[in-house]
């Protein structure tokens, strides 16, 4: 399996550390006492974290396909199960804007978490190690136990920590998400049963036959989709985003959102190419009414939060524009727009949390009018809301713009049903800086009469601190940078991006593919019935000569 | 020496029988039956390796056989420990409680070991009819424990006499009682419709005491009738016995695809059936009873296939089944200063009454739903793995979906205890902590370790179960 690594050239097992550094910290927050201690101890492990991700971006060499850094051990023999790590261009950025937001979500919950901190920080901790794993795991077994795991830290984010219905939101979240993933258990077991590995880089590029490859590939992108969300799979997110507290918001937004759609990257594109390909214009229009009805039903929102939430289904209907198109621009832009969105939607999160904190409520209309009460804070808003229109010069440009000149090199009717979704995220967005930055009219006096025994306005909305000052001016940073000199960035993800749709190409093309629905029909059925799952003597793959593999196939009648 | 672990049990029975003579404090029996519980693990690892058979082939100790015993002295220790001062048996029942359990402990071990029909009916029937007599010993302060103990023994009497029956034509179809011959001679009496029925019937007994659906209904009446302590010892140690007997049987028929298709509807039947009823429980031990129904299915799902893969991951399903349910019936009954049943209510605010019982309570409930990394996870993806690998790729698919359903109610547990808060007493009135012996904490931490650590690293035990069945 070596020949899937590159060398690691830092010596020492970087990613094992950094998925067991925040474990460990949780392990030694048990055991401390103290609401500051414990936050201080947290941010401290998430800032060394961080510190420690930085080698991987030095050291990652752009001119490779390989996973760097890669480690690979057993873990359980039996079933050929590996702790396999390592990262490529794909899940570089995705590491690094993990270990670079979690620091963030403990600074912003430094006033807003005040209750059972020991188990907020323990709770963050578990999650960033989670979260870094789903990242850089290579053995679908190890992928589907942080994947799965992470469950449970986020519902209990929601479910302790969020507002008044939480209970309801949290159950949502935690059963959407799950009853999606269940089937991708089935089809990472039907992988296994074909090839006898439960190695990632493995199972790519082999010639499954079509019908496999469609019914992985479906299961696949449930759970992907859910987790993206796309429409109609979308109904979760608003709830979990309204319910969360701010660093449960900035998670979900910034990394989970995330992880839908690196699974496409990860999983479907390269295993089952030829379904890819199949059902991809299916997934354009999916993307396309995700924009249209995210755009949409964001412009009528009165919840800051849902707001955000709303216009992050628009903007993760662009990244599977992208992802769909399965072109090089199209990919680039997708994986530099998860970035971004990361960055941005996390500090919009961030932005209302601070809103919050002082007015204790997210509704647009409690909150206006505060420009010259807030002005640092103002302008912050200012920036990320034009970064969240993909304003030339933010880093969203950059991604989305890739995003088009992939489309329509790809499909001219396509790229322009999708140019409506910027314009309505600059509808949506700006209505909501003008609301809350000048609006003098909207409930604004019966806000004045209201606090004015408390000294009126200003009293209530001071400008932010030092600390938020810290948290939002980090993250400007990077959509300053990315917006304008995204090339170290796309230069780090375009040799895995090429080589990964070289290879989905080629093997796309070896497979036939069905033509009509009447092709697609005989050849889902055609052959052996039940045989496309589980059956894997009739595939072609299964002459790669793989010793290991279990005794397969002699299904038993009793079965169907 | 191969049958030390069989000296010792009956030994240890004798001498509790020996306590239910004296008039001794309650507290007396109970450190004595620890201590026998804690002897109980060291000779059944004593007497791991062993190989033996004993009268004329009808019992043997094997790998397979020992395995077992390991995982019922360590259930038989795990209830004895977390039954403190047993709550809701009366104080002069204290030692024939701990008498009848351990009696019912001797008859499981004898019941794995059994390689012949009648020595598996008679250990059978001496585990099942202790476990009868200790559903009505709860205290009279309650009043279900009656009507649950008749269930119990009707049902019981029932299903054991189906078996039996079925037993007999066994008999006189294969002419042998041995269970070598029968699994040579019986696949092929198996596909006959005589056969099947036959085999049916025999397995109704245990599918029985396995819970399998639709011999469960004696199920959730009597976890909510006996005491908390009884309703954890029934539902684990007897599924131990039933799946090692399964697993025994299963050769006898599985290979014939009526009878496996018989098992794979069974199971499908169970697991759905289970998780739907459990949806809408509030009283924690009925919803453990209906979850306990569910299990069984996947349980058989695992045992139906035949193969190493899927005996050796049954095996470790119901090893990680006995650590989660006991876990949680651990919470329930530390909960329940009374001995009284406990609800989804009383579990509400337990993160601050009571932080590592919450944990406890969360790692068990998110181990049965199956959620990494916990054994539960392990254990449904090895089942679910061979069931796929021999090609009940529906079954697969069901299991997997009912996974999502099961989430729901695991989850309320959780959610009782972690996110919900209990209405004070009166206005203003500091809330109540729960009094917790230090013994309880311990228990909840091993228990909440153990359930990681046996999920993180199966390797070592699946492959000893794969030898075990080999």
């Amino acid at each position: 399996m070596g020949s899937f690594f590159a060398e690691n050239i830092l010596g020492f097992p970087i990613l094992s550390v950094l998925i067991f550094l925040p474990l460990a910290g949780a392990g030694v927050a048990m055991l401390l006492r103290g609401d500051k201690l414990l936050k201080g101890w947290t941010l401290g492990i998430m800032f060394v974290e961080a510190l420690l991700s930085i080698p991987l971006w030095v050291n990652f060499d752009p001119n490779t396909a390989l996973f760097q850094f890669g480690e690979n051990h057993h873990w359980i023999n039996a079933l050929h199960i590996n702790y396999a790590l390592g990262i490529d261009g794909i899940s570089l950025l995705l590491v690094l804007l993990t270990t670079f937001v979690m620091p963030l979500c403990i600074l912003c919950s430094w006033k807003y978490i005040d209750k059972r901190v020991k188990e907020f920080v323990i709770t963050m901790l578990i999650m960033e190690t989670a979260m870094v794993g789903v990242f850089m795991a290579l053995d679908l077994v190890l992928f589907y136990v942080f994947w799965e795991a992470m469950l449970i830290p986020m519902y209990l984010l929601i479910a302790v920590w969020g507002g008044d219905n939480k209970a309801y939101a949290s159950v949502k979240f935690f059963l959407y998400t799950l009853a999606g993933s269940v089937l991708l258990l089935v089809a990472i077991i039907a992988l296994y049963l074909s090839q006898g590995t439960f190695f990632i880089p493995e199972l790519m590029g082999q010639s499954y036959s079509f019908a496999f490859q469609f019914w992985v590939f479906l299961a696949f992108a449930l759970a992907f989709a859910i987790k993206v969300p796309m429409f109609p799979f979308h109904t979760w997110l608003p709830a979990a985003h309204v319910e969360a507290p701010t660093p449960g918001s900035v998670i979900l937004a910034s990394v989970l959102l995330k992880m839908g759609t690196y699974g496409f990257l990860r999983f479907c594109l390269p295993i089952t190419p030829a379904a890819m390909f199949y059902l991809a214009p299916v997934f354009l229009w999916v993307s396309i009414i995700s924009i249209l009805y995210g755009g949409f039903v964001a412009l009528g929102q009165k919840d800051m939060k849902k707001l955000i939430a709303y216009s992050s289904v628009g903007h993760m209907g662009f990244v599977t524009l992208g992802i769909f198109l399965i072109n090089l621009e199209g990919i680039q832009g997708s994986i530099i727009q998860m970035v971004n969105h990361g960055i941005t939607t996390g500090a919009l999160f961030i932005c209302v949390g601070i809103l919050y904190e002082r007015s204790h409520s997210r509704m647009i209309s409690d909150n206006s009018a505060i420009g010259s009460f807030m002005p640092v804070y103002v302008a912050f808003l200012g920036l990320f809301s034009l970064s969240s229109l993909a304003f030339p010069g933010t880093n969203s440009f950059v991604g989305e713009l890739y995003i088009l000149i992939g489309a329509f090199k790809q499909d001219k009717v396509i790229a322009f049903l999708a140019i409506p979704g910027a314009l309505l995220a600059a509808t949506y967005m700006l209505r909501l800086l003008q609301k809350i930055i000048w609006d003098k009219s909207d409930g604004h006096a019966h806000h004045e009469e209201a606090h004015a025994d408390e000294g009126g306005h200003a009293n209530h909305f001071f400008d932010i601190n030092i600390r938020e000052f810290a948290t939002l001016a980090f993250l400007s940073v990077f959509v300053v940078w990315i917006g304008l000199m995204p090339k170290p960035f796309v230069n780090k993800i375009t040799t895995s991006v090429t080589n990964v749709i070289a290879n989905a190409t080629a093997s796309s093309n070896a497979a036939t593919t069905p033509q009509g629905l009447d092709g697609l029909w005989s050849e889902l059925t055609g052959g052996s019935s039940h045989g496309d799952g589980h059956g894997s003597s009739d595939q072609p793959g299964d002459n790669t000569g793989h010793d290991a593999a279990p005794a397969h196939g002699n299904p038993t009648e009793g079965g169907h | 020496m191969a049958f030390t672990h069989e000296i010792y049990m009956s030994l240890a029975a004798l001498v509790l029988f020996c306590t239910t003579l004296t008039d001794a404090k309650s507290g007396t029996p109970r450190l004595i039956a620890l201590a026998l519980a804690t002897g109980a693990i060291i000779s059944s690892l004593i007497a791991f390796g062993a190989h033996g058979d004993l009268f004329n082939g009808s019992y043997r100790v094997d790998t397979f056989s020992q395995s077992f015993k390991v995982l019922i002295a360590i259930g038989f220790f795990l209830v004895v420990a977390f039954g403190e001062g047993l709550r809701g048996i009366e104080r002069e029942n204290v030692a024939d409680y701990f008498f009848f359990l351990s009696l019912s402990v001797l008859g499981l071990t004898f019941l794995v070991s059994g390689v012949e029909l009648l020595t598996i009916y008679i250990a059978l029937e001496l585990s099942s009819y202790s476990l009868y007599i200790m559903v009505p010993l709860r205290s009279n302060r309650f009043d279900r424990q009656v009507e649950a103990g008749i269930k119990y023994v009707l049902f019981g009497a029932v299903a054991s006499g189906i078996s039996l029956f079925g037993m007999s034509y066994v008999f006189g179809l294969a002419h042998t009682t041995k269970l070598d011959a029968l699994l040579e001679i019986y696949p092929a009496i198996a596909a006959t419709p005589m056969g099947l029925i036959a085999l049916a019937m025999m397995f109704a007994g245990f599918f029985f005491k396995l819970a399998v659906f639709p011999f469960h209904l004696w199920t959730p009446d009597i976890y909510e009738g006996a005491a908390n302590e009884t309703s954890g010892v029934i539902a684990t140690l007897p599924k131990i016995g039933a799946v090692a007997v399964l697993i025994r049987l299963s050769g006898m028929g599985v290979d014939s695809g009526n009878f496996a298709g018989l098992m794979v509807l069974l199971a499908i039947f169970s697991m759905t059936y289970g998780n739907l009823a459990a949806l809408v429980q509030t009283d924690i031990k009925r919803l453990l009873a209906f979850s306990s129904i569910s299990h069984a299915g996947y349980m058989l799902a695992g045992i139906l296939t035949g193969t190493i893969n899927g005996y050796a991951g049954a095996i470790y399903y119901v090893g990680g089944y006995l650590l989660m349910n006991l876990a949680l019936f651990h919470v329930i009954y530390s909960l329940s200063r009374d001995g009284s049943n406990v609800s989804l209510d009383d579990l509400k605010g337990l993160h601050r009454k009571a932080p590592i019982l919450a944990l406890t309570l969360a790692v068990g409930a998110f181990g049965l739903a199956g959620i990494p990394p916990t054994a539960g996870f392990a254990g449904k993806f090895f089942v679910l793995t061979a069931a796929f690998d021999a090609g009940y790729m529906w079954l697969v698919i069901i299991a997997a979906l009912n996974t999502a359903i099961a989430a729901f109610y695991y989850l309320k547990l959780v959610r009782a205890a972690y996110s919900l808060e209990e209405a004070p007493v009166a206005e203003g009135a500091p809330l109540a902590t729960l009094p917790f012996s230090v013994t309880g904490k311990v228990l909840g931490v091993i228990f909440t370790v153990f359930i990681l650590a046996v999920g993180i690293f199966p390797d070592a035990l699946l492959d000893l179960f794969r030898a075990a069945v080999h």
